[in-house]
């Protein structure tokens, strides 16, 4: 396995225009997946994960128009208001892409404890919105964020290994 | 930082937090636009079109897995439901053929109620419960017997007319030999114009033969034959038969007239025994019975007959 690459190397990984809108695109679909019950309130987000990601590997590349197009497309296959999700991811990839090289120090372990932070802003953005419009906040969606941020190691190294070029033929 | 974005180090357009500034202020129009005049259901409509395949192909997987348990399940719920059905419509059907037998039963019973009222005697009803096994006979038990006062020789009918004479008594049942006995006689009058005459029994479940009457005899088809009261057994004026068929051959000294039972001599359950006799006084000896025997008779056995 890959994932002790060293720091920098890894942030200089290549990727492709393709590569980034496949996973933008698989993390929709498992964000649409039929979700119910206690599943549903522990659903991580999927979009938020990968965004975060790209936002902070490649921030001239993901950043906050794109966050903002995903968030609309949330926003109508969620049926929740016009711009909700939008807020939240803008925000989201703001915090990203503006702390990218400082989360570019740390090891993955360091890295899930800086962007839990992001998460929370993020999923408070989007509770602040519905708290303001529907006048109650459900505590039990903050559930969603921990679960997020827990998988953020589990994602980077999927992402890793599919962005590491295969040069060795030896290696499987 | 990869060498193709080195190119672009100068030219990156605004600044991150003019872009934030920029979506979060079209983010928050948008929601009071929506959230206030509900303008956008429109632009929402549009993007859901492009939304919608997608969507459908993520809950696919899910669906089709659904699909696949639903098949099998419906599979053996089917199987199950089946012969589950199959038990309640045997049950079912026993239980409405009960019904219908509930239903016959009260009908006739209803019936039954009307014919005291026509008749004018303390009845009571009886039922069938067993009937004669040998095929020449014409006779029933039925759950009435001593213990309930039936007594030899009452009248036996149903809702129509007469349908047999209590010929045994036991104490808690009674047999009742049917007018279709062989060799069962009823006196009877024509209703139409009073002519008496006896109807036997032919031993047949339908039939009923009117003897001894000369071929000249007044009786036509459909003519209705009730009882006259002769002999004191049977009460005057019940429905007994009606002639269906009548032969005049010369060659015989007797028409034959055939008569069917009126009362559902074959049919019913459910009976009614006349109670109370009329009390007729005794039947004087016949004179001329006496020198047949031989033997005077006996005046002191008369005088004990008629006290």
């Amino acid at each position: 396995m890959n994932h002790n690459l060293p720091k920098d190397q890894e942030f200089m990984l290549p990727a492709s225009g393709g590569f980034i809108v496949m996973t933008l695109f698989v993390a929709v679909m498992l964000n649409w997946l039929p979700w119910g019950g206690w599943a549903l309130v522990l659903r991580p987000d999927f979009v938020a994960l990968v965004l975060l990601y790209w936002c902070t590997h490649k921030p001239y590349r993901v950043g906050i128009g794109i966050a903002w197009m995903m968030g609309i497309f949330a926003d109508v296959a969620d049926a929740s208001l016009f711009g909700q999700h939008a807020l939240a991811y803008a925000v989201l990839a703001f915090g990203g892409t503006v702390l990218h090289r400082r989360i570019q120090m740390f090891d993955m372990r360091q890295q899930m404890m800086q962007i839990f932070p992001l998460l929370l802003l993020s999923y408070a953005t989007y509770a602040a919105v519905h708290w303001q419009v529907h006048g109650l906040i459900e505590w039990e969606y903050f559930l969603g964020c921990v679960v997020t941020a827990l998988l953020w190691i589990p994602l980077t190294i999927l992402l890793q290994n599919l962005r590491h070029p295969r040069i060795d033929p030896d290696e499987l | 930082m990869d060498s193709t974005q080195s190119f672009r180090f100068f030219n990156r357009g605004p600044s991150e937090a003019v872009r934030l500034v920029f979506f979060v202020i079209l983010s928050l129009l948008l929601l009071f636009v929506d959230a206030r005049y509900k303008y956008l259901e429109s632009t929402r409509a549009v993007i859901s079109v492009i939304v919608y395949p997608f969507q459908r192909l993520a809950t696919m997987p899910g669906e089709a897995w659904h699909q696949v348990g639903v098949y099998f399940d419906t599979q053996s719920r089917l199987i199950n439901d089946n012969a589950q059905l199959r038990k309640q419509h045997s049950e079912d059907m026993a239980q409405l053929n009960t019904l219908q037998v509930l239903q016959n039963e009260n009908a006739q019973m209803r019936s039954l109620l009307g014919v005291p009222q026509r008749v004018n005697y303390p009845m009571q009803s009886a039922e069938i419960i067993y009937v004669e096994r040998d095929i020449f006979k014409r006779k029933v038990i039925v759950n009435k017997g001593a213990r309930a006062n039936v007594q030899l020789g009452q009248v036996v009918m149903d809702d129509i007319g007469i349908i047999g004479q209590v010929t045994r008594v036991y104490p808690w049942t009674a047999e009742v030999t049917l007018v279709t006995d062989k060799g069962h006689a009823v006196p009877v009058q024509v209703l139409r114009n009073g002519i008496r005459a006896v109807v036997f029994g032919s031993g047949d479940i339908s039939e009923l033969g009117l003897r001894y009457m000369p071929v000249s005899v007044d009786v036509q088809v459909g003519d209705e034959l009730v009882t006259s009261g002769i002999d004191g057994t049977y009460p005057p004026g019940l429905p007994v038969a009606k002639v269906i068929r009548v032969e005049r051959d010369p060659a015989y000294p007797f028409a034959r007239i055939v008569c069917e039972p009126m009362a559902g001599v074959g049919r019913n359950r459910l009976l009614l025994i006349v109670s109370a006799l009329p009390q007729l006084p005794p039947r004087p000896e016949p004179e001329v019975a006496a020198p047949t025997d031989g033997k005077p008779v006996n005046p002191n056995k008369r005088k004990a007959h008629e006290s």
